[in-house]
């Protein structure tokens, strides 16, 4: 049974309270609309692809004349008939919409056609016949590696001389290990609706975290202005990253289609086409040599990460430097190497996932961690909190970032004792002596995960407040809602500020005709820069309120308060609704913009040095699982989450994030796991065999706490933290655990990729087991 | 085309359908009752879960043309987000409930079960539930939400 403990959420007011999501009756009732089922106009057609059947190739032939013919069909298009821009690509322009006589992954688009029902569009786009001269294909990191294809040269960060403090260290432990990238599996696939207007104006909703982003490639592709398309983005099903850039490609074939016909066109990938045709989370492998001392503290430390990253950049350059950057997780690495590699392969192009790379940096350094843990004989979490960062001269980060706000040693100590680490650690190790067959493991890993975007231009946003003469507010921002409760937050905020009830603030889909020139929903920041928008916006009213309020009730403005959907001053108050009638009619503007801009960010990347990070955002968990050694299963026996939200915005929205973002996690390190052929084809391209977790999957006990403690040393909106990403990070000591059963099974360290499926917990069995061998086989030789 | 005559959510409706089309497209695109969602289409993610008879089926994989004379409940048939049913309060008030997508499956995933079975324990909760996949929540709050309508309901 679950447990949780809300923290700081008492506070009286509509922030800080654990106020339900704001679309959850009609989830409930069936009534949201996501893009697919927002009403069809007559006429509306329907889209499908053609998709490459090989991962690198020549298209020698692209016949298409049997898909026009198809019933049904009316309109195709391909490279040749794009107006515009054949790109949808976020940063740099390499990723066509329609493959332009080369092909570079399996399920890479090479035509679209547009039918009066999916089916006849789904039976037509298999009509043509297309014709490849085979290239060389570079499926794996390995490959890439060997090949030497990256997107562009290492990034290399250091700080001090890791070579020299690893070779004059009294221990030293080298390895190399895998990382399995991770499908985001939204529930809602990836759809896109374009409504033609008069003229060339096109309307496209789209299921995106980036409506911004969708106008201006759809805009480009028609060859058109920004300011003829409009995005707009009301819900997502689920997104993860995976609706960041990977939505562009799906607008941009709606509005080309819907062009071409002058009908409406509707884009919804089926889900194994989703699966095939966009982008993951990276894998990656991972190369580390470490020195340290007899109490196991780093003196040293190389790391080489090296990523998949598929066919184009997307945003795989910023999701490495991420990485990168949180190769230190919790940890003081005095001297330190980090060599990132962003390998270009025949594959889908990988792109944002929760965690942005940061997941994938936190594995190296807890792995090593383990390592060295295992070498010394030592428990793994004493050697992890004598590595935190803390205590003079052992606060900077390996990009020179000083970390002020460190929370990880009073959360780790904390989370310890409220999970009885010790004793459980003690009872673990008995009935592990007793029991041959199940073996637990135990596992109490930090995260510290840094907040705001790497690229510092993105850390802007806009809001749009209307304050209506009846006293209700409509609220717009370039945020989107994609599950996580943004909506709900910045509501509360704007509410506040009015001292109005929730119900009062009308909450609106996000529109690129209402706040333009916006930045992905992403890097969890979404509530920090809309809420801080919104609210500017929302003062902006209210100064101009003020005067006319202190005019009415005779009292001076500084005296004027709003509240409880009044506005009060002196003795008297009155309506929000009757200050807002006569602020009309003294001619006051009652609708504004707000603005807002991550303040004290920057980086320098040529130099890997900088404050990249407003602040971070912190948590621990402790994972038991009991291990099989005979099949390799484990199931989560109990966890133990204490995660830092500052003073949460809204418990209840904010523990949905940790629970959530934690299975997610476990998922990634466990069950899901993404198989290529040797063809280039994922073979997992479908629930039936990539394995996200069910109910049953999840921890029989499960306590997760919000840390009472938690409060933002910076002036982010109501001192709350950034929650999306960093509780994904917790489940990193699901991976630890069963890696700490597999070693009690073994007796000895073993090697582990991730995932930790049955299949590679046995192999590393066996392997530890013929290591153990080969000494004494050596000596009856 | 087939004529296939159709009770859903207790009313009649007469619908021409192809014989290769299923029930989720039929619910979809000609009564238009989009609660029913398409989530992988192939019977593994539960989210076009509804009721055949009072058992959860997945609507993606039954042939419209072969429901004649069924009852078939969908989400709209619960309950509506101002009159919602006990099962739908629970999850509002659990914070069951994150995007969304999944929620009509696994709201009339839980109707079955406990039209079943009045008190479930944690684990038959989390079973009933195992066909009906969550990418957001972590499941917590969906079973504390049946948990919280069974305890009302036979409390």
């Amino acid at each position: 049974m679950a447990k949780r403990r809300t923290g700081n959420g008492a506070a009286a007011g509509v922030v800080h309270r654990a106020i339900a999501h704001d679309s959850a009756e009609k989830h409930v009732s069936g009534a949201a609309l996501y893009v697919d089922d927002v009403p069809e106009p007559p006429g509306t057609l329907f889209a499908a692809f053609g998709l490459s059947a090989r991962p690198h190739a020549r298209l020698t032939s692209v016949d298409l004349a049997p898909v026009r013919a198809a019933p049904g069909v009316v309109a195709v298009m391909a490279a040749a008939d794009i107006p515009g821009k054949n790109d949808c690509a976020p940063v740099f322009a390499d990723d066509p919409i329609f493959a332009d006589g080369v092909v570079e992954h399996v399920g890479q688009c090479i035509f679209a056609v547009a039918a009066a029902t999916v089916e006849q569009a789904r039976r037509a786009a298999r009509l043509a016949r297309i014709e490849y001269e085979d290239l060389p294909a570079l499926l794996t990191v390995e490959d890439a590696l060997a090949a030497n294809s990256l997107l562009e040269p290492p990034q290399v960060m250091k700080r001090g001389d890791a070579a020299r403090a690893i070779a004059r260290a009294k221990h030293r432990r080298a390895g190399r290990f895998g990382i399995g990238g991770q499908e985001h599996f939204y529930l809602e696939g990836q759809a896109a609706f374009a409504i033609p207007g008069e003229g060339r104006d096109m309307l496209v909703l789209s299921s995106t975290q980036n409506p911004t982003e969708i106008q201006h490639v759809c805009a480009a592709a028609l060859g058109i202005p920004d300011a003829a398309v409009t995005a707009e983005c009301r819900r997502m099903g689920g997104a993860f990253g995976g609706k960041e850039t990977q939505g562009a490609f799906f607008a941009a074939v709606a509005a080309l289609l819907a062009w071409k016909t002058g009908r409406p066109v509707k884009v919804r990938a089926d889900r194994d086409d989703d699966m095939e045709m966009t982008g993951k989370r990276h894998d990656f492998v991972v190369g580390y040599e470490a020195g340290f001392d007899d109490a196991g503290r780093i003196q040293g430390v190389e790391f080489m990460l090296a990523s998949r990253c598929g066919r184009s950049a997307d945003l795989s350059l910023a999701i490495n430097d991420r990485a990168m950057m949180h190769c230190d997780n919790a940890y003081y690495l005095p001297n330190v190497s980090v060599a990132s590699y962003r390998c270009k392969t025949h594959t889908v192009s990988n792109t944002a996932f929760r965690g942005f790379g940061g997941p994938q940096g936190m594995m190296a350094i807890e792995y090593v961690l383990d390592e060295i843990a295992r070498a010394l004989g030592k428990d793994p979490l004493d050697v992890r909190r004598a590595n935190l960062y803390g205590g003079r001269g052992r606060d900077v980060t390996p990009y020179h970032m000083r970390v002020d706000d460190n929370a990880a040693p009073a959360l780790m100590a904390e989370l310890a004792t409220s999970a009885d680490y010790r004793r459980r650690r003690a009872e673990i190790a008995d009935f592990n002596a007793k029991s041959p067959i199940l073996k637990r493991g135990l596992a109490l890993t930090p995260v510290k995960f840094g907040i705001s975007f790497t690229t510092t231009h993105l850390n802007q946003a806009g809001a749009l407040v209307h304050l209506y003469t009846d006293g209700s507010v409509h609220l717009n921002h370039g945020g989107t809602e994609m599950g996580q409760g943004l909506f709900t937050k910045v509501a509360q905020v704007v509410a506040d500020e009015f001292g109005a009830s929730l119900d009062r603030v009308q909450i609106t889909a996000t529109n690129t005709g209402k706040v333009p020139n916006t930045t992905p929903t992403a890097a969890s920041a979404g509530s920090d820069m809309n809420g801080m928008a919104a609210r500017n916006a929302a003062r902006t009213i209210k100064a101009r309120l003020l005067p006319v309020a202190a005019a009415e009730l005779g009292c001076a403005p500084g005296a004027v308060v709003f509240a409880g959907n009044r506005v009060r001053g002196g003795r008297r108050s009155m309506t929000l609704a009757a200050l807002a009638k006569k602020a009309f009619l003294a001619r006051v503007s009652l609708s504004a913009a707000g603005y807002y801009r991550t303040p004290k960010i920057h980086f320098d990347r040529a130099r890997w040095r900088g404050r990249p990070f407003y602040y971070f955002a912190y948590g621990a968990a402790a994972s038991e699982i009991v291990l099989d050694t005979l099949t390799g299963e484990h199931r989560l026996l109990r966890v133990d989450i204490l995660h830092d939200v500052g003073q949460s915005l809204n418990p209840a929205i904010d523990l949905g994030q940790i629970e959530g973002g934690f299975v997610q996690g476990a998922g990634w390190l466990t069950s899901e796991e993404l198989v290529w052929d040797a063809k280039g084809r994922l073979a997992t391209h479908a629930p039936s065999t990539y394995k996200i977790p069910a109910a049953s999957d999840c921890p029989a006990d499960f306590r997760v706490s919000i840390w009472r403690k938690g409060r933002n040393r910076e002036a982010a909106i109501h001192r709350s933290k950034a929650v999306g990403e960093p509780p994904l990070m917790l489940a990193i000591s699901v991976f630890h655990a069963i890696k700490d059963a597999a070693a009690s099974a073994a007796g000895r360290a073993v090697r582990l990729d991730a995932p930790a499926t049955p299949e590679r917990v046995l192999l590393a069995l066996e392997d530890a087991a013929a290591a153990a061998d080969a000494p004494k086989r050596e000596a009856a030789e | 085309m087939i004529e296939v005559e159709l009770a859903v959510n207790g009313e009649r409706e007469t619908v021409s359908v192809d014989a290769t089309q299923t029930l989720l497209d039929v619910l979809r695109t000609k009564l238009g009752l989009t609660g029913t969602k398409i989530g992988c289409n192939q019977g593994v993610c539960g989210s076009c879960t509804v009721l055949i008879d009072g058992k959860p089926a997945r609507s993606c994989l039954v042939l419209a043309a072969g429901c004649r004379g069924r009852a078939i409940t969908t989400i709209e048939g619960v309950g509506t987000a101002d009159a919602p049913s006990p099962v739908q309060q629970a999850f509002i008030e659990a914070g069951a409930v994150q995007c969304g997508y999944c929620t009509p499956g696994m709201v009339l995933a839980a109707e079955a079960l406990l039209r079943k079975t009045k008190r479930p324990s944690v684990p038959e909760i989390r079973e009933a539930l195992s066909g009906n996949l969550c990418r957001c929540s972590g499941y917590t709050k969906i079973v504390d939400a049946v948990k919280l309508a069974s305890e009302r309901a036979a409390p």
